[in-house]
């Protein structure tokens, strides 16, 4: 067999898998959105939940999705920031470094339960924040801030050092030059990456179980309030999001349309992280535009 | 007599044990324009690069002697580097503006030094911009993003930036070599322009470019300074048989 025919198999094999992971894609994709759109309606998008009767919505719960991810965001940027840069633009090659990104490497690579167990231990349990949005919002901190880290020193790494060099030949420090050429440059490439960890975080249920807890008390959308219980801003309350309500559902639900609020639900953190994603390529694309042409 | 602005005495430089340069003798009158040549990995940007410092952003390099600017000892502990970068700029190979807009490139510097006054601003992006010879091509699009510029606008815009925070002494590394022959020429005469004002210090492997805008020219090769002279003399009357033969093309 000459090269050729091989090379030919070769890109056939190839272009095979390829399609073959398209194609399951678009069938799961399709089956979410098929048995779950017709579930939606304004209704169910912002009605509480009902236990026992049909006819219930996920508003709550898609609110406290959205609380959480806030908040989540909210404390892991600076860090996932102040740690990227650290590495990136400070930190010597030595061996300190190496550990912090072998520490950062295994974090990220640790299953979500992991996260969601320690959170339960140290958060809930431990420091008596109980099942609570905080709790939770410290677990998905766990599970964000190594891929949020990871993905802002990809975005500096894509500027060139050629850039670094023209910030200090023109007299900036070593600050000025990260603070004011390097990350404004990076800006773009930033978002896109925050916005798509927004979407894996939107999507985590395991980290979220034992530490959010698994119950959605009625909000008041009228007391904002944090200190409050009943306030939507109070970050003491239990909080259960879209995908723990999902796997919930599934594994306990009685009330008798739970199969079609079950598909509604997933319908709509579908759609909620594919506009994620959509968001993520718009803004970047858009903001890139703008820092380098007319 | 002309001051001496900058000199080097006996400066060694190292990466870890690798000598790259074995004790240059270097000294450089106020005004006019000295050119650095000599064959690739000779020694030119390395020298180049410790006249403001920016060797001292790689690891493991060290270095002796001693490189005075005015009579201050440049590597002194109590030395400024972000001082010393302002009065001793550098533009390079790769034209580097930053993604932002003309205007704001011009004046990074002098914003990030603290300047506000807009009328103040406005008229060093002209002046800057004059003095590197592109104002007329890019006044009409000030607000708009330096990337989209050619190559050579580019780099005259850098150099620009560099005019801007009025630095003394202006460092060049090789700026034409990745541009087209019409905007290496521009460049040329950007760099004439500035001649009577500047002190300026470039790299060029090209030596046609050395002889046609340099005042002095220095030869380097294997990290020693072989000969310094006035450059008609370095390319019509050499004192040294290695500086014959580099110009006349036998090496290099
Ligand atoms: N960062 C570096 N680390 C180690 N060696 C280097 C580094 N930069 C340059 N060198 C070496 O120093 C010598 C001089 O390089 P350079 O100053 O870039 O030469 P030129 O600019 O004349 O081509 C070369 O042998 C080069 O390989
Ligand atoms: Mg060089």
């Amino acid at each position: 067999m000459n090269s050729k025919t091989q090379n030919k198999i070769a890109i056939g094999g190839l272009y095979g898998i390829a399609g073959l992971v398209v194609l399951i894609l678009l069938a799961l994709l399709g089956y979410i959105l098929v048995s779950g759109v017709p579930q939606l309606s304004w209704h169910f998008l912002t009605a509480p939940g009902k236990a026992f009767l049909k006819g219930g919505g996920v508003g709550i719960q898609l609110y406290n999705s959205f609380y959480l991810l806030i908040l989540a965001m909210l404390i892991s940027f600076p860090i996932a920031l102040g740690a990227a840069i650290y590495l990136y633009e400070y930190a010597k090659d030595n061996w300190v470094t190496t550990t912090i990104r072998t520490a950062i490497e295994i974090l990220s690579s640790l299953p979500s339960v992991v996260v969601g167990l320690f959170g339960f231990l140290f958060f809930v349990v431990k420091l008596h924040l109980g099942f609570s949005i905080l709790s939770g919002a410290f677990a998905l901190t766990f599970f964000n801030l190594p891929l949020l880290t990871r993905s802002i020193e990809d975005s500096l790494r894509t500027i060139s050092d050629v850039q670094r060099e023209g910030g200090l030949a023109l007299g900036l420090s070593r600050w000025e030059t990260v603070t004011r050429v390097i990350l404004p440059a990076a800006v773009p490439s930033i978002l896109t990456g925050v916005i798509l960890s927004a979407g894996r975080v939107f999507g985590e249920a395991a980290a979220l179980i034992y530490t959010a807890g698994q119950s959605a008390p009625a909000l008041d959308f009228t007391d904002w309030n944090p200190f409050n219980i009943s306030s939507p801003l109070n970050p003491m309350r239990p909080a259960e999001t879209l995908a723990v309500h999902i796997w919930k559902i599934n594994s306990e639900g009685i009330m008798p349309d739970a199969k079609a609020i079950s598909s509604g639900s997933s319908a709509v953190l579908v759609i909620a992280i594919l506009l994620f994603n959509f968001a993520a390529r718009y803004l970047g694309k858009r903001l890139y535009k703008r820092l380098t042409s007319a | 007599m002309k001051e001496e602005i900058l000199t080097t005495q006996d400066l060694h430089l190292y990466y870890g044990d690798k000598e790259a340069l074995k004790g240059i003798n270097l000294n450089f009158d106020e005004k006019g324009i000295t050119a650095l040549i000599g064959p690739s990995g000779c020694g030119k940007s390395t020298y180049l690069r410790t006249l403001n410092r920016m060797n001292d952003l790689i690891p493991n390099v060290t270095i002796t002697g001693t490189i005075k600017f005015k009579g201050d000892d440049l590597y002194a502990p109590s030395a400024d580097t972000v001082q010393i970068r302002k009065e001793i700029g550098m533009v390079f190979q790769q034209p580097n503006p930053f993604p932002f807009s003309i205007y704001d490139n011009v004046i990074y510097g002098l914003r990030i030094a603290g300047e506000k006054d807009k009328e103040k601003l406005d008229a060093v992006v002209e002046k800057s911009l004059r003095q590197a010879a592109v104002w007329d091509e890019v006044k009409d699009h000030l607000h708009e993003s330096a990337l989209a510029l050619s190559g050579g606008q580019q780099q005259r815009v850098c150099i620009a930036r560099v005019l801007a925070v009025s630095p003394e002494i202006i460092l060049l590394d090789e700026p034409t070599s990745a541009l087209d022959p019409v905007s290496s020429s521009q460049i040329e005469a950007t760099l004439l322009n500035l001649r009577h004002d500047y002190t300026i210090i470039i790299v060029t492997h090209n030596l046609q470019q050395a002889s046609r805008i340099a005042d002095r020219t220095a030869f380097f090769m294997n990290g020693e300074l072989i000969e310094v002279d006035q450059t008609k003399n370095i390319f019509m009357n050499p004192a040294n048989k290695q500086t014959e033969d580099y110009i006349s093309g036998r090496f290099g």
